[in-house]
């Protein structure tokens, strides 16, 4: 059945703490839209069960992209091509461009923003991966003031997260401490454009002396929402690049892998498929170890 | 016609306008059925084929997932924006002369992605091409006389994309 325009209400207080006050005044009422690629697709379909929505598009105090010397701290409603467009941003952090460019159309990459796929938190998310390698942090906002957790804790279920009703996604911070990793994220999907993840898998690491010094691994539509592989990580640590390291750690992500069966792909393809890309992922590290 | 539903102002193809409507009504709805805009049309709804593409203040959006209100004071061309002064687009000039519609519905969000991707990156690669029109589905053509027209259009376009296009066939 198609969506009603009369069913919901859409207001727009116009600046961010006018939409905090909204809000606190009535907690778990309000569904916060930004660039509407989630919201108006489960609208028109009429499965939209937010009656009360308030606009986040066109609110500078959220859309913004900042370079200290420490980190880079990205406002929630920052676009996806507004984050392929930041020159600092595509050369320390190399992986946030290369998924906002393959998060649907250029249509969509003007209007998705990085807090709404975060917050909308499917477990395909294409920009959840990077940011979980990369150590973001989120920043969540409130009447009552701000918080910061790291993002590897922000999903708790699926499509559920650690956010109060009367918080907001305020911004997501990536410390500058990956100029020397290795970065790597592939997706694959049923075509390279358009297309939402089977699986994909990101990685940040470190070798020294043929040894892993440090590794983070993260994957989409591996789990009910996008996680970091702690268990997978820790056989690769403190680890040289051999044959059987490289055997016990695909092994652990098989076990470690959690995914379904669903519309787009079999629980048993996407775990063989993560395999074979972290196999592809550590032999570009230890080839590129090799040549160090 | 509810007097509680907002005025919303906008531009459109330079035109100052103004429609009172329901907020969550789609910008798609509200061209075509409030300021009789038909050129945009509807295909899938959910943002996947953009035919229904239009540019709002200079960024290429689909309007099946702008809410009106979101659209307020923005700077809005469609389709029928393209043309001026009554000669035609680059775009539209090519997609007649290389065959690049067939049954039309796809081709207004065709032309408004091909438009802006040209107006942005003037020389598009074949590889561009097919990124800048990823978000747009044709059933009839098979893209290859679609991407030819871009390439056509596109000023000078270089030898190399040329080839490209060729190789591609």
């Amino acid at each position: 059945m198609r969506g009603n325009e009369e069913a919901h209400e859409l207001i727009a207080p116009g600046s961010l703490p006018a939409v905090l006050d909204l809000l606190a005044s009535a907690p778990g009422e309000w569904t916060p839209i930004a660039g509407g690629t989630e919201v108006m697709v489960a609208f028109a379909a009429g499965r939209l069960s937010a009656q009360k929505l308030v606009n986040l598009w066109g609110i500078p105090d959220l859309r913004f992209i900042r370079a200290t010397s420490n980190s880079i701290v990205i406002g929630a409603c920052t676009t996806f091509l507004d984050l392929r467009a930041h020159g600092d941003l595509t050369a320390k952090f190399p992986l946030i461009a290369k998924s906002a460019g393959w998060t649907g159309s250029i249509a969509n990459q003007s209007r998705a923003t990085l807090g709404g796929n975060l917050a909308n938190g499917s477990p395909a998310a294409d920009s959840s991966p990077a940011l979980l390698v990369y150590d973001a942090e989120i920043e969540i906002v409130s009447k009552h003031g701000s918080r910061r957790i790291p993002y590897s804790k922000f999903h708790i279920g699926y499509k559920r997260n650690v956010m109060a009703p009367d918080e907001l996604l305020y911004a997501i911070h990536l410390p500058r401490r990956f100029a020397d990793h290795r970065h790597y994220l592939r997706k694959v999907g049923t075509r390279r454009a358009m297309a939402i993840s089977k699986v994909a898998l990101a990685a940040t690491a470190l070798l020294k002396k043929g040894v892993v010094s440090e590794i983070r691994l993260a994957a989409a539509s591996l789990a009910a929402f996008p996680t970091r592989l702690f268990k997978t990580e820790a056989v690769l640590l403190g680890q040289p690049l051999t044959k059987e390291t490289v055997l016990a750690a695909s092994r652990t992500l098989l076990a470690e892998a959690q995914p379904i069966d669903d519309i787009r792909s079999t629980a048993d393809y996407r775990k063989h498929v993560a395999v074979n890309l972290l196999r592809e992922f550590l032999l570009e590290l230890s080839t590129e170890g090799a040549s160090r | 016609m509810s007097e509680s539903w907002p005025i919303i102002h906008f531009t459109i193809n330079g035109r100052v306008r103004a429609v009172q409507a329901p907020p969550m009504k789609r910008l798609l709805d509200v061209l075509r059925e409030d300021l009789h805009l038909t050129g945009t049309k509807e295909g899938c709804g959910e943002g996947e084929c953009g035919s229904c593409s239009v540019r709002m203040n200079g960024e290429l959006v689909n309007s099946c997932l702008v809410p009106v209100l979101q659209a307020g004071d923005a700077d809005i061309q469609t389709v029928e924006g393209l043309a001026t002064n009554g000669m035609l687009h680059p775009i539209q000039r090519a997609f007649l002369n290389c065959g690049g519609a067939q049954c039309g519905i796809c081709t207004p969000g065709m032309l408004m992605a091909a438009a802006q991707l040209i107006e942005r990156n003037p020389h598009p690669t074949m590889a561009q091409i097919r990124e800048g029109l990823a978000g747009n589905l044709c059933r009839c053509t098979g893209f290859m006389r679609i991407f030819e027209s871009v390439l056509a259009a596109a000023t000078h376009a270089p030898e190399a994309a040329l080839e490209e296009s060729e190789n591609a066939r």
